[in-house]
């Protein structure tokens, strides 16, 4: 019965949340123009210099790693988000109300789960356009495009737990480039990790972006990347972050002023 | 069980809430009864906000007890949402949607079904005069209809107690009076209602009983009247030339003993007066002996401002209507 209730105020939220999405069209449009300009950019400025690869073509190394990128970059949005409803009083609104505590959350992080799949199929669009070609079939693709959207989801509960703790949408969008370059950087999202530095190297190899990022090449490009396990390790990766920042943003909700 | 028939609709005891070492509320007690108006009044950040978020399960208290409807709203937060409305200063409306959408989500999120939400809502935008405005996004919305329709969204469930905080801050006079029009059909209907409010005429207006806090503390609490009479002299006003206050002031305190005040922002001199029109003449006669003229002399009795004004130190934040 309560479940039900929770399922049920998860969904108005979620519908409320996409509205937002889809009607303050600046969002929508910049979040999906900034990883295609990133798409181009990377595709065209390094794909020379990153040859030798073993892909045939760079865009078939450098896709795998733009959709988890994005992943990332629209997760600052879960935070920014919750921020700016915090402020403007829309959370005391809800709070107010007889609803499920994590329905808020659950919610905002769906929408934008929903957004994520819009912009990942159009930058799976591009991508194609410049060349990208999966070499195993649509269905390990679209379990590749899982991987990312559920990675994406957990980071997204990351990013709820900064939104709730800072309070302030503008600072969590400054803070959120703060955690989420290094983590796109130094990893196999652009170059090969190879050529870091070794200590560097230790972080880069096992960091859950590259993890994700591995699996996508596993699934796509099969050889480039060998093992399976990679497509694990991503799971892993999203389960425990989620089973740790899930319930800690729930928490925090309880207690935001 | 709710217990409906107590007197009380909200009784809080000895609440206190305190921010590190900042003590937002100290012991506060409060009681409404049950159908009528409460007023909380008080300066800006004397802890009105505070105690609202308190009393509306959104913020713990540090200690305390607070009961809606015969709900502990401490033990049962859940089952005392169900009890409560909630309309609050920032009016917490979403911009990108409609109000007919607001009003349906919130109803919704009181888990009313879908077609019973409809009809709620569609109630709801009449009832607030808002059905021509239903279906445009509420960005296009005057100040006035968002505090019509964040009032709509704490009716949704037909609460029987209705928290406002401050809901006509900020709004234009005509404005105002529409939304106390609005409160006084809902207490035809039988709500028990708490306003806080910056606006004294406000609280006269509408509220039956009032408290005043300040510094997280009830300072007093009465009727209007009752807090009035508290005060229990009349007032005697007057203004004179700036270059002659201090020695008007000097001339009234040395025949009324010390009473006289300069009111910093106003620049007039207020007296407390328990012989109304004798002490009224003979301030005018020593004014005169002394070669200072009134610009303006007058007595009245004293108004809520005073009342305010004599407990809290200050004036009331709020423009006068």
């Amino acid at each position: 019965m309560s479940s039900m209730h929770g399922m049920s105020d998860t969904l108005q939220i979620v519908k409320r949340n996409v509205k937002r999405n889809f009607r303050i069209p600046q969002l929508l449009v910049f979040s999906s123009i900034q990883p295609i300009v990133f798409l181009l950019l990377f595709n065209f400025v390094f794909g020379g210099a990153v040859r030798g690869t073993g892909s045939e073509k760079y865009i078939n190394f450098l896709l795998p790693g733009i959709l988890a990128q994005t992943a990332l970059f629209g997760a600052i949005q879960t935070g920014v988000g919750l921020a700016e409803d915090l402020t403007k009083g829309v959370i005391d609104r809800l709070r107010s109300l007889p609803i499920a505590r994590y329905a808020v959350l659950a919610g905002r992080t769906f929408a934008d789960t929903v957004r994520n799949i819009f912009v990942i199929i159009l930058m799976s669009s591009v991508g194609a356009l410049l060349g990208f070609r999966f070499h195993y079939g649509i269905g390990k693709f679209i379990l590749a495009i899982c991987l990312v959207l559920f990675f994406a989801y957990a980071v997204s509960w990351v990013s709820a737990n900064l939104g709730l703790l800072v309070k302030d949408s503008e600072t969590v969008q400054v803070a959120g480039f703060l955690w989420v370059f290094p983590l796109v950087f130094a990893s196999s999202v652009f170059v090969p990790v190879q050529t870091m530095p070794h200590w560097l190297q230790i972080f880069a190899r096992n960091q859950p972006v590259t993890q994700v990022v591995n699996a996508v090449r596993h699934l796509t490009q099969g050889g480039v990347v060998s093992g399976s396990s990679y497509v694990w390790h991503s799971l892993a990766w999203s389960l425990c972050i989620i089973l740790i920042f899930a319930p800690l943003a729930v928490w925090q909700y309880k207690k935001a002023v | 069980m709710a217990d409906s028939s107590g007197e009380y609709a909200i009784e809080a005891k000895k609440v206190s809430k305190y921010f590190g070492k900042v003590h937002a509320l100290e012991n506060v007690d409060l009681t409404a009864a049950r159908g009528k108006v409460t007023g909380l009044l008080g300066p800006n950040g004397a802890g009105k906000s505070t105690l609202i978020r308190v009393m509306t399960t959104l913020l713990e208290p540090t200690s305390g007890q607070v009961t809606v409807d015969g709900v502990d709203v401490l033990r049962n937060p859940a089952k005392a949402r169900r009890h409560i409305g909630l309309a609050g200063q920032f009016a917490a409306v979403d911009d990108f949607l409609t109000g007919r959408e607001t009003l349906e989500m919130v109803a919704r999120l009181y888990h009313l079904p879908k077609k019973e939400a409809k009809q709620r809502a569609t109630e709801l935008l009449d009832k607030l005069d808002l059905t021509d405005a239903a279906d445009r996004q509420t960005k296009t919305y005057s100040g006035g209809m968002r505090r019509r329709l964040d009032l709509g969204a704490s009716l949704v469930a037909t609460p029987r107690v209705l928290f406002l905080d401050e809901p006509t801050t900020g709004l234009d006079p005509r404005t105002r009076l529409q939304l106390w029009d609005i409160i006084r059909n809902l207490i035809k209907q039988g709500v028990t209602i708490l306003l806080t409010t910056q606006y004294l005429e406000e609280a006269d207006a509408l509220a039956d009983y009032m408290y005043v806090i300040d510094h997280g503390k009830m300072i007093a609490e009465g009727t209007s009247e009752q807090l009035k009479k508290s005060l229990g002299q009349d007032i005697i006003e007057l203004k004179v030339k700036d270059a002659q206050l201090e020695k008007a002031k000097d001339q009234l305190n040395k025949q009324f003993g010390g009473n006289a005040e300069v009111d910093e922002l106003t620049r007039r001199i207020t007296l407390r007066t328990k012989n109304g029109s004798d002490d009224l003449l003979s301030a005018a006669s020593a004014l005169k002996v002394a070669g200072i003229k009134a610009e303006e002399l007058s007595l009245h009795r004293p108004s809520l401002d005073d009342v305010f004004l004599s407990i809290t130190g200050k004036k009331a934040e709020g423009d006068n209507l």
